[in-house]
């Protein structure tokens, strides 16, 4: 398994000469958590986690089911909110700012702070009215504007070319694949800067997740992501930076050519060479 | 399974071989069906009774003509005319609050005393018989709670081309009927709101907040148009049993014989020919189905038992209108919500 993933990380890195040597040196953090605590009433979720998250690259959360990596993802744009009697502790900093301070505009923030969910969930309605959903909602007026937003939102995912002349029909025609991106495109109409993931390719087939996988590869130049995986392979594919959770606590956090070859902590090394996980 | 019998093919044997194998099971699954036939036979003697006595008076005339004090030239029209009436009125008083109660209660009110009092007193409600529904609507609707100390006031709004006169208290009018079998239908419509938007997929919600929509925005743009099908469906069949009701009507002062439609509105067309008309209709006195099949089945001619199962018939044809129309709109729902 460890070589498997050592290949794959040398076939990248050949592929990407221009891969930086240190990443931390080069970035500044885009999103920081500092001490952050979660709980789902008296069950404490995560456990004093301190996390940066640099600008334009990829951080892929792994770790065994119920690790909290998903509730951390979920805290860095406040979607947890939602679900009644959870409560935060510590500070989640973007750009500098806490995104838990009172005052905060939580609409506002989930505009810059886009999502993408599991499985797939576009709105009952066209192609079209999906991808402006975001816009709309906001405000957005002007129905060329929107038009030329809409079609560039669509070809930064990859679809415009599958969907041009289908913008009418209904979303939920779309094959499996095509919705998980017109999810992605949906929620990069809203201009966001960070894109979270929630394992976005775990419901699709295998050439659905090496399109979406490209596909993150692409938008890292312009968005800063964070994805959560389940897949080993996949983590190792296409993050730069690669975060070990493991009940509630960060184990590890480092460039993934790092954790995969040489982790620092036994756990990180028994879980990402399968033995337990 | 036994530990101690490891023998192989051990699923297959019985180990206890009762004397008649099944017989409970056997006279269980009889009773069920015996129970299910039970329900299904009532039906058709009840059916096959009323098409039987009903059969050679149910006419076009007799849907287009008033009662008579002559069996053979009486006529559902007024019954008929008052309870879709009725049934309009309740409907527009009832939908909009019990669907503001219910998207209340799911969306805003989420827990807290006030939920736990409303939902208590739902329940009741609910609970409640409907002549109970009657007394109130006379006290609230007819009377006012005899503000008006016996001197009925009219209130008159004048519009572009119509006059409309509001008799205070409602006395016992087309309104009062209608207010009060909206009060009947008020908890069932909250209940089937509630349970349509907690239909709604997570997913959407969740999509539609991470897109950086508001509360509001998406209760407007994804809850509502996703549960409305079902909405309607439950609100269509509240209805269906509120236009069966007798009693509350009686309590409310339906007339037992009655030779007008409310508004002087016969037909269709008349809705459009005298508009004004519609908008009398509300304060106008009023009767409906069920009140007059009560009433010919205690009048003491035999041939009135006949007028009274073609009237059953004019009914259930009604009921049966509205069913298809729920089960036409929650099949197109099932096409086209697809998550």
């Amino acid at each position: 398994m460890l070589n498997g993933l050592s290949t794959i990380i040398r076939d990248r890195a050949d592929a990407q000469a221009v891969l930086p040597s240190d990443l931390k040196a080069n970035m500044k953090p885009k999103l920081e958590a500092r001490n952050l605590s979660f709980f789902y009433g008296a069950t404490q979720a995560l456990f004093d986690v301190t996390l940066s998250i640099p600008e334009r690259s990829v951080t892929a959360l792994i770790g065994p089911s119920g690790c909290g990596k998903s509730t951390f993802l979920r805290t860095l744009n406040r979607m947890n909110d939602i679900i009644e009697g959870t409560r935060v502790s510590g500070h989640v900093l973007l750009e500098g700012t806490d995104i838990y301070e009172p005052g905060i505009d939580v609409v506002a923030l989930r505009k810059r702070v886009g999502m993408v969910f599991q499985k797939s969930t576009p709105f009952p309605k066209s192609v079209f009215e999906n991808v402006a959903y975001g816009p709309r909602v906001s405000g957005h007026r002007g129905s060329k504007a929107l038009a030329e937003l809409i079609e560039a939102s669509l070809r930064r995912a990859g679809l415009w070319d599958e969907v041009k002349d289908r913008l009418g029909d209904s979303a939920l025609e779309l094959s499996g694949g095509q919705q998980q991106r017109l999810c992605i495109a949906r929620a990069l109409a809203t201009n966001p800067d960070v894109l979270l993931m929630d394992e976005p390719a775990s419901a699709l087939d295998p050439a659905s997740t090496a399109r979406v996988e490209d596909l993150i590869f692409e938008l890292k130049q312009n968005y800063t992501i964070v994805i959560v995986t389940h897949n080993m392979q996949q983590a190792a594919r296409v993050s730069d930076r690669t975060a070990f959770f493991n009940h509630g606590h960060l184990i590890e956090v480092d460039a993934t050519p790092k954790i995969f070859t040489r982790p620092g902590q036994k756990q990180t090394e028994d879980y990402v060479t399968g033995r337990f996980g | 399974m036994s530990a101690a019998a490891p023998a192989p093919g051990i699923g297959l044997v019985r180990t206890q071989p009762s004397a008649r194998p099944g017989l409970v099971g056997q006279t269980f699954a009889g009773v069920c069906a015996i129970s299910a036939w039970l329900g299904l036979g009532v039906l058709i003697v009840l059916l096959v009774g009323v098409l039987w006595q009903g059969a050679g008076w149910l006419s076009w005339s007799f849907m287009t003509h008033y009662d008579s004090r002559h069996p053979e030239q009486a006529g559902v029209l007024a019954g008929l005319w008052g309870s879709l009436w009725l049934v309009f009125l309740a409907t527009i008083f009832a939908v909009p609050i019990g669907m503001g109660a219910g998207i209340f209660l799911e969306e805003y009110e989420k827990k807290g005393w006030l939920r736990t009092l409303i939902e208590i007193n739902l329940s009741n409600l609910a609970g409640v018989p409907s002549i109970v529904y009657g007394i109130l609507g006379m006290a609230v609707f007819v009377k006012m709670f005899g503000a008006f100390q016996g001197r009925p006031k009219v209130l008159e709004i004048g519009f572009a081309s119509a006059h409309l006169e509001i008799p205070l208290p409602f006395g016992r009018t087309l309104l009062s009927g209608g207010l009060t079998l909206g009060l009947l239908i008020l908890p069932m419509v909250i209940v089937v709101t509630r349970e349509a938007l907690r239909a709604v997929p997570a997913s959407l919600r969740q999509a539609s907040y991470a897109l950086g929509a508001t509360h509001w925005q998406t209760i407007r743009h994804q809850l509502l148009p996703a549960a409305i099908p079902g909405i309607i469906t439950g609100v269509i069949l509240s209805v269906s049993r509120a236009i069966g009701e007798t009693a509350p009507l009686l309590v409310v002062g339906a007339a037992v014989y009655l030779a007008n439609a409310p508004g002087g509105i016969e037909s269709p067309v008349d809705v459009i020919k005298h508009p004004g008309g519609a908008l009398e209709a509300p304060f106008d006195t009023f009767t409906a189905l069920p009140v007059l099949i009560f009433n010919w089945i205690s009048r003491p001619e035999k041939e009135y038992r006949h007028v009274a199962a073609a009237a059953i018939l004019v009914l259930l044809g009604l009921l049966q209108v509205f069913n298809i129309a729920a089960s036409v709109i929650r099949a197109r729902m099932q096409h086209k919500a697809r998550w």
